[in-house]
């Protein structure tokens, strides 16, 4: 972090006048960050809407392979990471170092089983010949069309995984200085930042799931 | 509760949070198998609307923040919606008059 | 406690020892975190990509010359313009004036010692020379022939070029785009000096702002484009493909959903420095500044509604057809507001013809035509006889050479001597202003002409009988180059042997004319607080202040 500036601000970096306006520049910033992302993943989310519009019958076939099981429990397993997030975020208001850093694993651990559901997932589509590509074979209507859910299915999750795996990257970068106390209550938005984004990929996966998985799960087929 | 005059959330929110959160996930995946018509898509939508707002709301701290934040969230998710307006609009609009689809 | 090189001859406000000489070496310029460096890297880097583009408009003018294909061949030509309008676009357009002049002026304008995030800064500049790098690799091998819009099928099923290498280097390019935007637009909502409130902000603030947040807002959706572009191409996902049900304007939507609030990317800066400039040279402060202001955001956020005006002949539906060509109407409203206010401005001012000055009012007159021209392509009936044709050329050159370059030009005149503590030749200077002003208008009013009349564009070849207003162009093409060498001739000149420039050349009203010319490292001796409105000028002379001149 930034040395100490004369008069005993450590952390306080030398353009700012006061840690609060630091921490009010560092949400702001945070959040257009977020917002950006959102438009990233929206141009992807219009892309999934537009073709299940067009293809109705060969999208619910196509989500038809995919696992509600594993992707209720992924659900489920994301948003209780968010909730150790949150922990770790709220030790780091209450000075409590060590706790930081068992939420943040916590987290991690989450992560990482979410992870290695989708690694599960991603191995059976390969051998199922349902990932997009020479070896892509789809038996049922519309196969075509099918081959534009599964395209969409791996660019979304793909893309959700990919942005799991930089997070996971990034708090462990965070696990010794908030080991050493470095995150003080007046500062510490290097954790409530890495929150916001760990709970961003959170959403995305929100609505990911019903999405993907749970299209025309009704019709009898 | 609050340290140096900022509001910290409680473990007891956090949880009740998460529990909410567990129970709309239930309900999710449950109500995809009833029978709700063109209606399907629009709970399921709902549904993740009220989760993405919990987890704004009270994961995120957003309601301990300046009214900036919001705005700022409000304001990029107009422009999401002005992608997805203006061009399903064009694709809508194809089949009319005898266009091809 | 004045510096003890300063000579009893500088003029006062001058600093021997600022941001450019107080530490030396590559290292202490490769790894700054200061503003105004990162300024000066950008200089040198979009000068160079600017280079770079002009080379490859130079030739496709002169094959232009004469109506057969005799300089390159077709695919040749093909590569040439595709590899123009990128590196004009995406690699000089885009970040020239936020990357040179937003960087340097935002904090010196609003009081502050830095932008927000200062490493996020560095990393941009880094960022935007690594995504440029990829694309100058693909041009040394052969470049793109897709043209910079890469439509399907064409980019993703038969062309033979380096399709992938040139996206990836714009999406490393936009990443520097979208932190810069988020930069400026944290600093500007939450580094303001004590005392400016949101209006009493210069309005190449308001300027910046509007920018940052179509960067922000846009630049994702051409990430996303760019990687569906690549896994249509190399994976054949469908989605652009009529075999599997995909389809290829929906390309077009993705891809113009950015790039058209993009060119307001390369607009609203530049129409920030002409607001600088015009009331720096005429005295007065801007008529109806709060207009001005809203009006920059206005454009931002109607020029996210209007992109299929690029797309009307497409194969878009007729009635979102009528739908984009009215909203389009709507967004020439706060540009048309920006110009009356700067001709209203003018009225009765105090005119100082300085170099900065010429520019400005070139850029207002070449603006208009540009920008109702702008109006007559969004007219659905007439667009479908001139779109892709020479017309479409000459509008968008119109708008971003006429316009945007100019703009860059004279604030790269106005805000020189802060830069560098140097003056430039007073002639010389306005003599190259009139150069660019001519060469740009024998350059590109033919081609008005020539796409009225029916001349496609992209074609290296054309009917005999549309020679002459293309020689009329190419001459002109060369004149608009001398144009452009000149400046950068004495500018250079000026670095060692200009007359040293005082604190406050101009006499112009603002914070970063209170600072040294150079500014020390950071910024201000004492941090200001401001009491005025941004242009002050009446209430200067009225309290017959004589401004420190040089």
């Amino acid at each position: 972090m930034a040395a100490e500036a004369p008069g005993g601000s450590p952390g306080l970096a030398h353009h700012f006048d006061s840690y609060e306006q630091q921490k009010e520049a560092a949400t702001l910033g945070m959040w257009l960050f977020i917002v950006q992302e959102i438009l990233f993943f929206g141009g992807l989310f219009f892309a999934y809407a537009l073709f299940r519009w067009k293809f109705p019958v060969a999208f619910n076939h196509a989500s038809r392979h995919l696992d509600v099981t594993l992707g209720t429990f992924n659900t489920a397993v994301l948003i209780g990471s968010s909730l150790t997030v949150a922990l770790a975020v709220r030790s780091a208001q209450l000075a409590k170092p060590r706790r930081i850093v068992g939420y943040l694993l916590g987290t991690a651990a989450l992560g990482l089983v979410f992870l290695g559901v989708k690694a599960y997932e991603y191995h059976h589509k390969w051998v199922e010949h349902l990932v997009p590509g020479p070896d892509f074979r789809f038996d049922g209507p519309g196969a075509e069309n099918a081959r534009i859910f599964f395209s969409l299915y791996f660019g979304m999750t793909g893309l959700h995984a990919l942005h799991m795996v930089v997070g996971i990257g990034i708090l462990l970068f965070l696990l010794r200085p908030a080991w050493q106390g470095k995150y003080t209550p007046e500062n510490h938005n290097m954790i409530e930042g890495f929150g916001l984004y760990w709970h961003f990929v959170d959403i995305i996966w929100i609505f990911l799931f019903p999405l993907l998985y749970l299209a025309g799960r009704h019709h009898q087929l | 509760m609050s340290t140096n005059g900022h509001p910290v959330s409680s473990v007891r929110t956090l949880v009740a949070v998460f529990l909410s959160l567990m129970v709309l996930t239930a309900l999710t995946t449950g109500i995809a198998f009833v029978n709700l018509g063109a209606g399907s898509t629009a709970v399921a939508l709902a549904i993740a609307i009220a989760k993405a707002s919990l987890v704004v709301w009270f994961f995120m701290n957003v309601r301990f923040n300046t009214r900036l934040i919001p705005v700022v969230i409000v304001g990029g998710l107009f422009f999401l919606l002005v992608l997805f307006v203006e061009t399903f609009a064009d694709y809508f609009s194809r089949g009319w008059y005898g266009h091809g689809r | 406690m004045s510096d003890p090189r300063t000579a009893a001859t500088d003029p006062p406000g001058y600093a021997p020892v600022s941001y450019l000489n107080e530490t030396w070496g590559l290292k202490s310029w490769l790894l700054t975190l200061d503003h105004k460096r990162i300024a000066i890297l950008y200089l040198i880097s979009v000068s160079f990509y600017f280079a770079l583009g002009g080379l490859m408009a130079a030739l496709i003018r002169v094959e232009l010359a004469t109506p057969q294909g005799d300089l390159v061949s077709p695919d040749w030509y093909n590569r040439l313009f595709t590899m123009h309008g990128v590196m004009m676009i995406f690699f000089f357009l885009i970040p020239a004036v936020p990357g040179v002049l937003g960087n340097f002026l935002l904090p010196l304008m609003i009081g502050a010692k830095d932008v927000a995030f200062p490493k996020l800064n560095l990393l941009s500049w880094y960022l935007y020379n690594i995504g440029a790098l990829f694309a100058f690799w693909a041009l040394l091998h052969g470049g793109v022939d897709t043209g910079w819009t890469f439509y399907t099928p064409l980019s993703t099923a038969y062309t033979n070029t380096h399709v992938i290498a040139v996206g990836l280097g714009i999406f490393i390019n936009g990443f520097s785009s979208i932190l810069a935007g988020v930069n400026f637009m944290v600093t500007i909502h939450r580094m303001r000096a004590p005392g400016q409130g949101w209006f009493r902000l210069p309005l190449f603030v308001w300027g910046m702002y509007a920018t940052s947040l179509i960067q922000v807002l846009g630049t994702p959706v051409l990430a996303i484009t760019i990687l569906l572009l690549a896994a249509e191409r190399l994976f054949h996902i469908g989605v652009f493909d009529p075999a599997y049900g995909g389809d290829p304007v929906l390309f077009q939507h993705f891809f113009w959903f950015y790039s058209h609030p993009a060119v307001y990317i390369m607009i609203l800066p530049a129409m920030g420095v002409i607001s600088e400039i015009v009331a720096a040279f005429a005295r007065k402060r801007i008529f109806g500044y709060k207009f001005v202001a809203f009006a920059s955001v206005g454009i931002a956020t109607l020029g996210f509604l209007v992109w299929a005006h690029h797309m009307f002949v497409a194969g878009i539906s007729i009635y979102a057809g009528a739908v984009f060509s009215i909203l389009t109407m709507f967004v020439a409203v706060p540009s048309a507001v920006k110009v009356f206010n700067w001709t209203a401005t003018l009225y009765k001012g105090s005119v100082l013809w300085e170099t900065p000055m010429l520019y400005a009012l070139g850029f207002i007159g070449v603006f208009v035509i540009g920008g109702l021209t702008g109006t007559m392509l969004a007219t659905l009936g007439l667009d479908a006889h001139i779109h892709d044709t020479y017309f479409l050329v000459a509008h968008f050159h119109y708008v971003m050479v006429g316009s945007a370059v100019m703009g860059y030009l004279g604030g790269i005149h106005f805000w020189w001597p802060k830069l560098v503590g140097r003056l430039y030749p007073a002639f010389l200077s306005k003599f190259a202003a009139i150069v660019v002003f001519i060469g740009f208008n024998v350059t590109f009013f033919p081609q008005f002409l020539l796409g009225y009349l029916g001349m496609p564009r992209r074609y290296h070849t054309y009917p005999p009988e549309f020679q002459t207003l293309n020689v009329m162009s190419s001459a002109g093409a060369t004149i608009l180059g001398v144009g452009y060498l000149i400046p950068m001739l004495y500018l250079l000149w000026s670095l060692k042997w200009g007359p040293k420039a005082s604190a406050n050349p101009w006499g112009a009203v603002g914070l970063e004319w209170e600072t040294t010319s150079p500014p020390p490292v950071h910024n201000f001796a004492t941090s200001p607080v401001v009491t005025t409105e941004a242009y002050d000028y009446a209430a200067r002379a009225a309290r017959a202040e004589v401004p420190v001149g040089g």
